[in-house]
């Protein structure tokens, strides 16, 4: 949504603003700052996931229809990320000008962000799933999901990075992918349980 | 043995130091635990006493 | 003799009581005996002089950290496949220490860091490694700290332990390509030289204590998480006389 897209543009735009306009250091922070922004912006949304159908009791209707709740929550977890993820891979390039990324790398960026924004919400989701109905859950999904990001943050940053170094991505592309497919096939599971969890 | 550690001494018993803090202060907090349960029994008796002299008065 | 009674928290709270002593006394001689051994018997290093005895405590307090992580995903894991409280109070009582352990191998590494390299944090796969197992700590206790129903809170805290140790070993090898891409081949930290038998001997003794330790610990609080959560237990009364 559009709070999550300016969130993550002002975010970006801030360390440029906390670091000084050095062309050379701002090309070299680049991937690690487009990258903890698009990590913080996803934190916002994930609060949302939830809550929602929580309130107004859809969520427990949900648990109780004869689908599996793994492809309800992946449908959910899909949506998410249409409407919330998307947005801050189509606009990253354009953050990235601002610190003076070659086209190679803008694409390396977008590509990076593509494959690793579905782990966010994917594991993004564990943590909604485990909070809702929560005081203060926004500060917590934060705590409990931000070190499971890691590796993502490694790889994704990582890939940017080796492009910026005139180096090969694919390495750091590669690893991203995997953990991308792992998430895909064990985090709606872990969600689902956290959601039965939560409501009983 | 040599109390300055070669003159590290700062860093060696610093760290050592911390590690009194830690264990020390996990047996602390434990024994500040049991204080806090045990006031909370007893205050709980208390109230559950009261009660039952109210009933025989 | 029947062992499954021990399986309910107000059975098995007079027995942890029972062992208690057998641990925490034992622990005490053994880090007095480690300690000695540490600092009047193991010689001075050759490369770093005297101050590679923080690694006795350094050591030690990384291992518990990584072990007691482990341990308590177990405990959590069983007690919520099985329904047993008492596994998953084992759990929420394992995880202050665990993570006490994790903060103070940073801190000793941090002291041992800065007269061997100049500076009192260096992000080798370690040390880093080690920080994000602490946030990993500090996820599970303020999840369980801010779940009122205790049964949600333990089957809650399951699956963040449980998604959290299978994900310690991606989060280690990323750290690791993080680490050799970034630094290169330039600082190899503990280049696994061998070891002198008696500097091994006192790590050892040092180890044990901490393990005989950190059972007590986890026994002593377990007890206190029993008279806080069992009000209502049958038999509470008595058992907690």
């Amino acid at each position: 949504m559009l709070s999550t897209l300016f969130f993550f543009a002002i975010v970006v735009s801030l360390f440029p603003l906390g670091i000084g306009p050095e062309t050379q250091l701002l090309r070299s922070i680049a991937p690690g700052v487009v990258w903890v922004a698009a990590l913080l912006a996803s934190m916002l949304s994930l609060g949302r996931l939830f809550a929602n159908d929580y309130q107004d009791g859809t969520l427990e209707q949900l648990l109780l229809t004869p689908q599996p709740l793994y492809f309800i929550v992946l449908g959910k977890v899909l949506a998410q990320w249409l409407v919330a993820e998307i947005p801050l891979v189509l606009i990253a390039p354009l953050l990235g000008v601002q610190f003076d990324l070659s086209k190679e790398t803008l694409l390396v960026l977008f590509v990076s962000l593509l494959l690793g924004t579905p782990v966010l919400s994917l594991i993004g989701s564990i943590g909604a799933a485990l909070t809702v109905g929560l005081r203060g859950s926004g500060v917590l999904i934060s705590l409990l999901v931000l070190p499971l990001y890691i590796p993502v943050l490694i790889f994704g940053a990582g890939a940017v990075d080796a492009s910026i170094m005139g180096l090969n991505p694919q390495p750091n592309l590669s690893l991203l992918g995997a953990v991308t497919v792992l998430s895909l096939i064990f985090a709606p599971w872990a969600t689902s349980a956290a959601l039965r969890i939560s409501l009983e | 043995m040599d109390w300055s550690q070669g003159g590290y001494g700062f860093y060696v018993w610093g760290a050592y130091l911390f590690a009194l803090l830690a264990i020390g202060g996990e047996v602390i907090a434990l024994t500040m635990r049991k204080k806090q349960i045990l006031g909370q029994r007893k205050s709980a008796e208390e109230i559950s006493k009261g009660r039952n002299n109210e009933t025989t008065s | 003799m029947n062992l499954y009674k021990y399986a309910s928290p107000v059975n098995f709270y007079p027995l942890a009581g029972k062992i208690i002593p057998w641990f925490a006394i034992p622990a005490a001689i053994l880090f007095a005996v480690g300690l000695y051994v540490g600092f009047f018997v193991a010689p001075t290093d050759a490369q770093q002089g005297d101050v590679y005895r923080i690694m006795f405590i350094h050591v030690p307090a990384a291992w518990m950290g990584m072990f007691l992580y482990v341990l308590m995903a177990i405990y959590a894991g069983v007690g919520w496949a099985f329904n047993a409280r008492l596994s998953s109070m084992m759990a929420t009582s394992i995880s202050i220490t665990g993570a006490s352990f994790t903060f103070l191998s940073l801190v000793t590494g941090a002291f041992w860091g800065k007269p061997t390299w100049g500076t009192w944090w260096v992000w080798d796969a370690r040390m880093t490694s080690t920080l994000i197992l602490l946030f990993l700590y500090v996820g599970f206790i303020s999840l369980q700290a801010s779940i009122d129903d205790p049964r949600r809170a333990d089957r809650a805290g399951a699956v963040l332990a449980l998604v959290g140790v299978i994900n310690v070993p991606i989060i280690y090898y990323s750290v690791q390509w993080w680490n050799t891409l970034h630094q290169g081949a330039t600082i190899r930290i503990l280049n696994k030289p061998t070891i002198a038998p008696k500097m091994l001997a006192a790590m050892l003794i040092m180890l044990a204590a901490c393990w005989l330790y950190s059972i007590a610990v986890v026994l002593v609080r377990l007890r206190y998480i029993i008279l806080e959560r069992e009000q209502n237990a049958a038999r509470f009364a008595e058992v907690t006389a």
